[in-house]
């Protein structure tokens, strides 16, 4: 039977041991793991698995329903293309930082795009104190229409009070 | 003709290259071919002899071809770099590395900003260099090849942001990566 790629998605409330259980679960189970993101948002802890499994999404489901049932977990699945080997390299490393409110992801991450911005990493964190939060991004990406025309657009974000700072990213191969 | 590029998980890329000690017309020869390999490759700005199978202390880095090199910033030239010793670091600075060694995969690595480093010429010369910026960091990341060390060992977190590497500010040498993880 040929394998097939699934991305599993698992969400649940941090502790200790998440991912040792829940890769030796796919380990055991026959599955072999593809490119994943594994990080704690919050107090939850957070797991998006490339994974090249033999069945269906339905027995692989049943390969993890236990340990996700045990550490709490939500489980999704979802069957898609794979595509390894074809990682983009980003041209540009983006941070955007300002005290918190709404929007600032939407309106600057719509200003980029139409400035020729390829997303291909984004992360952000809350920090500063509960009262007084501030709002950090970091986006790597492609510049399809020149870094000048993203300065541009950043700009115009920094009006909206948030401070910005694009550097370009020029990879060194040795 | 230029020579094959080992690739890892090919382990050789893990062993410390000896030191060269024959100056002669053959040394000539190989450094010859090693900077066509150098040449050969997609925007590749240096070279080690291990990349080839060679395991001894040669070096080749050329960063003055490079499209984007900002302006402002110094290079040396073609610098074959022949048992290369870094005597003196300074900054540090995070940047994007890729590696001919290792296709298919960038990563983001901290290294220092300025160096000083001596080395010999193919006629058996010592010379001493400075360097800084893009040049320095190919300089470092050739020099770690010869003592079997790849970009992959130095590899920062994809959260290493801009706020937390001012922690690495004040170190020296062989930064650890910072965690940057849950308890999970």
């Amino acid at each position: 039977m040929n394998k097939r790629w699934y991305m599993i998605t698992l969400v649940g409330k941090d502790r200790p041991g998440i991912v040792a259980h829940v890769t030796h679960a796919l380990y055991e189970g026959g599955c072999h793991l593809g490119e994943t993101s594994m990080m704690r948002l919050g107090t939850s802890f957070t797991m998006m698995m490339m994974v090249q499994y033999a069945g269906t999404a339905k027995a692989l489901q049943k390969v993890l329903q236990g340990e996700a049932e045990s550490l709490d977990l939500h489980l999704h699945i979802d069957s898609i293309e794979g595509g390894l080997h074809h990682h983009h390299q980003p041209d540009v490393r983006i941070s955007i930082y300002g005290a918190d409110r709404p929007g600032i992801v939407a309106h600057a991450t719509g200003a980029l795009t139409e400035a020729g911005l390829d997303i291909l990493d984004l992360t952000s964190d809350v920090g500063g104190t509960e009262d007084t939060p501030i709002y950090i991004v970091h986006i790597e990406g492609r510049a399809n229409e020149g870094a000048v025309v993203l300065q541009s657009a950043l700009d115009i974000i920094k009006k909206e009070g948030v401070e910005t700072q694009l550097t370009p990213i020029d990879t060194l191969v040795g | 003709m230029s020579f094959d590029i080992i690739k890892y998980p090919d382990k050789c890329l893990k062993q410390v290259s000896a030191p060269v000690d024959t100056f002669d017309f053959k040394l000539q020869g190989f450094v010859t071919e090693l900077e066509k390999t150098m040449r050969a490759g997609p925007g590749g700005v240096g070279i080690a002899a291990p990349q080839v199978g060679c395991f001894q202390r040669i070096v080749i880095v050329d960063v003055s071809d490079m499209r984007k090199l900002p302006a402002n910033s110094s290079n040396n030239g073609c610098m074959v770099l022949i048992n290369p010793e870094i005597i003196e670091w300074d900054g540090m600075t995070m940047g994007r590395e890729g590696c001919m060694s290792v296709p298919d995969f960038t990563g983001n690595v901290i290294r220092a900003e300025k160096i000083a480093f001596t080395a010999f010429d193919v006629q058996g010369s010592q010379h001493e260099f400075n360097s800084e910026g893009y040049e320095a960091r190919a300089v470092q990341h050739e020099v770690d090849h010869l003592d079997g060390m790849l970009f992959l060992d130095r590899l920062v977190s994809r959260r290493t942001d801009l706020f937390k590497r001012k922690v690495y500010k004040q170190i020296k040498e062989s930064p650890l990566p910072e965690s940057g993880e849950g308890q999970a």
